[in-house]
């Protein structure tokens, strides 16, 4: 009994807290102000693009509305006088050809990225694992004008000669068929240098997902008579399951950005292709290139709203990828 | 649990709990019903000789010979740093998952180096089973399938794996708390639910060692308390080590207990004995001093 | 009895010669199985040979580890089979690119290209004609006016990040993730946008650099934020516990010893930037003539003059020239990355 009104008395006698304020010196408070003015600058220049983007292509799009994304004819005819006499804007091949190209690297890509990373964590040891760890940072530094390049005059007869096979064993499905034998420029060459072109950044991340994986679920796998293949199936990949796929979305932003590489290595035709192993295609990037240099006041300003269709779509998975990592990759399950 | 139950078990814990003077943990000791080796049909047990382990250059064990009889329950003691974690883990080549590691001597389990050519380390892991000192349930894995995870991972094909699982877990002491909420995921139990899930998984792949190391170090004094009443109805079925900074500890669970000690240098093995002989009577010095409290 | 000689350490538990001479073997037998199967079935080439190198060897590895262990053993063996084919795969492209570029470039570089420029040569010409001298001087200016816009920006940026860390953290990093997916080609229709068409209605270097500064920011900020990162807390509670204020310890401790790794986030921001092709052609105007003065007319640089090599020649000469452009830029690539290394000592993502 005692006891117990002691302890009451004790918690009527604890105190509040004190608020602690600084007035900070004048000189910090410029400091603060500045830096704060500073780390806005993403804030500002995300916003300004979105925001002149949109302005000089609202004339456009206020016009084509939401056939500006769903139609595919792309058309200036000129009066003769430098004036436009009639235009339609439509951007639906060339998002097709985005995601299309941006899919195949992905699907080459990315499963040859998350197995490397599995080598490179789990099988490597030592002064094999730095070389080969420097060797693929390098294929990040390269400049993307280098993978269409050397995709173009290099990869080409290689990436022709699998896409006829494919098209002779599998042509009955339809993604596989092709209207006519140009199989040369195709969007599945074109995903293949991007394939090539995002392995360093997924392998990069996954890296990172799997180095972190706790090491003592590890250890208990192993101490339960696990092999390797089996440990990395029971924790692993459950736990980084979702870092993997945010680092799988960010290579897809990057393929689906890909400007130089796409427009050398794949031949630009304005018409939606499905069938990944025929000479044409396209994606929005590509497109802004290729019509930019010959292109009117008007048509400039539909190539700045395809600009901001492009950049929308690539804010959002770049932000879902982000989301994803974040969330699973830094703490995982 | 009724009240009842509960007090007078908190009544026992404090009882064994209040054991501090070498006399009083030798009687502790030497209370428990000593187990004679050899009289369970466990095969002979695991045997070390000569082991020594090294990190890169460092020598961080030295020369342990040590023998646990089947059936019987031996607890490593000694202060930290001195390789008694490492001497754990070469005993289910755990050892070498350090890239730097390497050993010297024999460990033989039922009279077979577990270290000799074309031996198939998986299997030795399934004979020789191990306990964490923080729990480490899978957390993608529900409360049953953790128990049964060591099957999944072994590509072993049980018939009956709900009597396995039953089974595991009432000899972990945790069956009563989850049987209806197998379904559960293994991270929503407390610490030393955690713990015993462990161990019961542990069980499921049936071992004939058991390792623990420090099992009770990051677990409170209740949890403690009913896993050392786990480790005694164990060892009626297989041999146990156990890793222990906590002496009481030693003198209530186990029937041997080898001293180990570093001056800097690799660890040694100092002395083995029967526990209620450790305590109340070392043969070394420096066990005397360590087991009394002037260093540790 | 003590024991007077201590044992050597072994690892039983190595792979053993023996171990590996057998998976040797194995592979070697794959091999020339895999080169019957060419001979007699349909498959062809070195696609038919390769896969079916994979495939058999593969196959011999499982069927060896299943009779030696078991089942799982074998699987196991499998996904270690899969994942040494990723590696190669990846390697495969790395080594070729390089090995193309240094190749073809080697032979279409010549001494004179450093002090000439395209004024008086055409793509088709042979490479000894002309040079790449105001590609160089190009590249050099736009990147150095890019850093000086980027540099305090990203660095500010970073320093929001790490030493005032206020509410706007985390919408802060964000948006510079944000940011550093943005396309290249958005980059330069934006300054287009905002600048070129309604203000100065003209393509130069100064167009260039903004437009590449949009992409090295992120860069900048977040390689000096990780750098900044790594100062232990300890030298800032010692300036602060001195009685300075915040800016005197950020600008009088932390960020002087941050130094190198601040370097190194510059030479990374370099090195992102430095191909970049993109932007550059649509606002750098990319002219044939030497210009050192980016706020007027246009401006050649290295990848805008491999771009014009590449695409408006369509000769042996053109394609050579662009292979000799492209050597250059990729010895100032790996020059920066390699500084990059040596600075921070670790890898740097």
């Amino acid at each position: 009994m005692r006891l117990m009104t002691l302890i009451e008395n004790q918690s009527a006698a604890i105190p509040a807290p004190r608020e602690i304020t600084t007035k900070p010196r004048r000189s910090d408070q410029i400091f603060r102000g500045v830096v704060t003015l500073g780390g806005m600058s993403s804030l500002v220049i995300l916003g300004l693009i979105a925001l002149f983007l949109s302005i000089k292509g609202f004339n456009v799009l206020r016009v084509e509305q939401l056939s500006f994304i769903t139609d595919s004819t792309w058309e200036v005819i000129d009066d003769g006088e430098g004036g436009v006499a009639q235009s339609t804007y439509g951007l639906g091949a060339m998002l097709v050809g985005t995601f299309l190209s941006a899919l195949i690297a992905v699907a080459i890509g990315v499963p040859i990225a998350t197995l490397t990373a599995l080598y490179l964590t789990f099988y490597a040891r030592g002064s094999v694992k730095r070389l080969l760890v420097s060797l693929i940072d390098l294929l990040a530094a390269f400049p993307s004008l280098l993978f269409g390049f050397w995709g173009f005059i290099v990869l080409m007869d290689s990436g022709e000669y699998w896409a006829k096979l494919l098209n002779k064993y599998l042509g009955f499905i339809p993604i596989f068929d092709v209207p006519a034998p140009i199989f040369a420029r195709s969007p599945f060459i074109a995903g293949l240098v991007l394939a090539i072109m995002i392995i360093p950044i997924v392998t990069a991340i996954s890296r990172e997902i799997f180095d972190q994986t706790p090491l003592d679920r590890i250890q208990a796998a192993y101490a339960l008579g696990a092999s390797k293949l089996a440990m990395i199936r029971s924790v692993v990949i459950p736990y980084g399951r979702g870092g993997v796929i945010g680092g799988a979305m960010l290579g897809l932003g990057r393929a689906m950005g890909e400007t130089v590489a796409v427009y050398t290595v794949l031949n630009i035709v304005y018409q939606i292709n499905w069938q990944v192993l025929f000479g044409a295609g396209g994606n929005v990037a590509s497109l802004i290139l290729l019509k930019f240099g010959e292109a009117g006041p008007e048509e400039v300003d539909a190539l700045m709203a395809a600009g901001l269709v492009l950049f929308l779509l690539t804010l959002v998975v770049n932000a879902s990828s982000d989301i994803l990592i974040n969330k699973f990759g830094k703490k995982g399950r | 649990m009724t009240p009842t139950e509960n007090s007078s078990n908190e009544n026992n814990m404090e009882k064994k709990m209040s054991a501090t003077t070498p006399s009083s943990l030798a009687s502790v000791a030497s209370n428990r019903q000593q187990r004679v080796p050899g009289t369970n049909l466990l095969g002979t047990g695991l045997e070390t000789r000569g082991v020594h382990a090294w990190f890169g250059k460092k020598h961080v064990l030295s020369d342990v010979s040590l023998d646990f009889s089947a059936g019987t329950v031996t607890a490593l003691i000694g202060p930290s740093g001195c390789g008694k974690s490492t001497y754990l883990r070469t005993l289910n080549r755990m050892h070498e998952f350090i890239p730097t590691a390497a050993l010297a001597g024999e460990v033989l389990l039922d009279g077979q180096d577990i270290y000799a050519a074309g031996i198939d380390v998986t299997k030795i892991r399934l004979k020789v089973g191990m306990v964490f000192q923080k729990p480490n349930p899978f957390p993608s894995m529900t409360i049953g399938e953790n128990v049964l995870s060591g099957l999944k991972l072994a590509q072993l094909k049980k018939s009956n794996t709900d009597d396995l699982l039953e089974s595991c877990l009432v000899r972990a002491g945790l069956w009563s708390e989850v049987k209806d909420r197998l379904g559960e995921h293994g991270g929503a139990l407390s610490g030393g639910q955690q713990q015993r899930l462990c161990i019961a998984r542990s069980l499921a792949v049936e071992p004939q060692v058991l390792l623990m190391d420090e099992p009770c170090s990051a677990l409170d004094p209740g949890s403690t308390f009913r896993i050392e009443e786990t480790i005694s109805e164990l060892a009626k079925s297989m041999t146990i080590v156990i890793v222990t900074h906590n002496m009481q500890q030693a003198a209530r669970v186990s029937d041997y207990t080898a001293f180990f000690l570093s001056d800097g240098g690799p660890g040694i093995m100092v002395e083995t004995a029967p526990t209620s002989k450790i305590f109340s009577s070392p043969i070394d010095k420096r066990t005397e001093d360590y087991v009394t409290g002037r260093f540790g | 009895m003590t024991q007077l000689i201590t044992p050597k350490p072994q690892t039983p538990w190595a792979t053993t010669i023996q171990q590996r001479l057998n998976t040797a073997v194995l592979i070697v037998f794959g091999a020339a199985l895999a080169g019957v199967a060419v001979k007699t079935t349909g498959l062809s080439g070195k696609l038919g040979f390769s896969v079916s190198f994979f495939v058999i060897a593969s196959l011999l590895i499982f069927i060896q580890q299943y009779r030696l262990r078991d089942l799982a053993a074998a699987k196991d063996s499998l996904l270690s089979s899969f994942a040494s084919l990723a590696i190669v795969l990846t390697l495969i492209p790395i080594l070729s690119i390089v090995g193309t570029v240094v190749v073809r470039g080697y032979r279409n570089i010549h001494f004179g290209m450093f002090t000439e420029d395209m004024t008086m040569a055409s793509v088709n010409d042979p490479v000894t004609a002309g040079g790449l001298l105001h590609a160089l001087v190009g590249t050099i200016i736009m990147v150095g006016v890019a850093l000086l816009v980027s540099f305090p920006i990203g660095l500010l940026t970073a320093l929001y990040l790490t030493e005032i860390r206020g509410n706007l953290t985390r919408p802060i990093k964000f948006l510079v993730q944000a940011m550093s997916g943005v396309p290249s080609i958005v980059a330069g229709l934006f300054i287009l946008s905002i600048l070129i068409i309604p203000v100065t209605q003209e393509l130069n270097g100064l167009m260039g650099s903004l437009a590449l500064s949009i992409l090295m920011i992120p860069t900048i900020a977040r390689t000096a934020e990780e750098m900044l990162l790594l100062i232990p807390n300890e030298l800032r509670e010692a300036g602060v516990a001195l009685g300075a204020t915040q800016w005197r310890t950020v600008s009088g401790v932390v960020v002087p010893a941050a130094k190198s790794g601040l370097v190194t986030a510059i030479i990374l921001g370099i090195a992102r930037i430095i191909g970049e092709t993109a932007p550059l052609l649509l606002v750098s105007g990319g002219a044939d003539a030497l210009n050192f003065n980016p706020a007027s007319g246009p401006m050649g640089s290295l990848p805008y003059y491999i771009w014009k090599a590449f695409l408006t020649g369509g000769t042996e000469e053109a394609y050579g020239r662009a292979w000799g452009g492209m050597l250059i830029l990729l010895i100032f690539i790996f020059t920066l990355f390699g500084l990059a290394r040596l600075l921070s000592g670790r890898k740097v993502a």
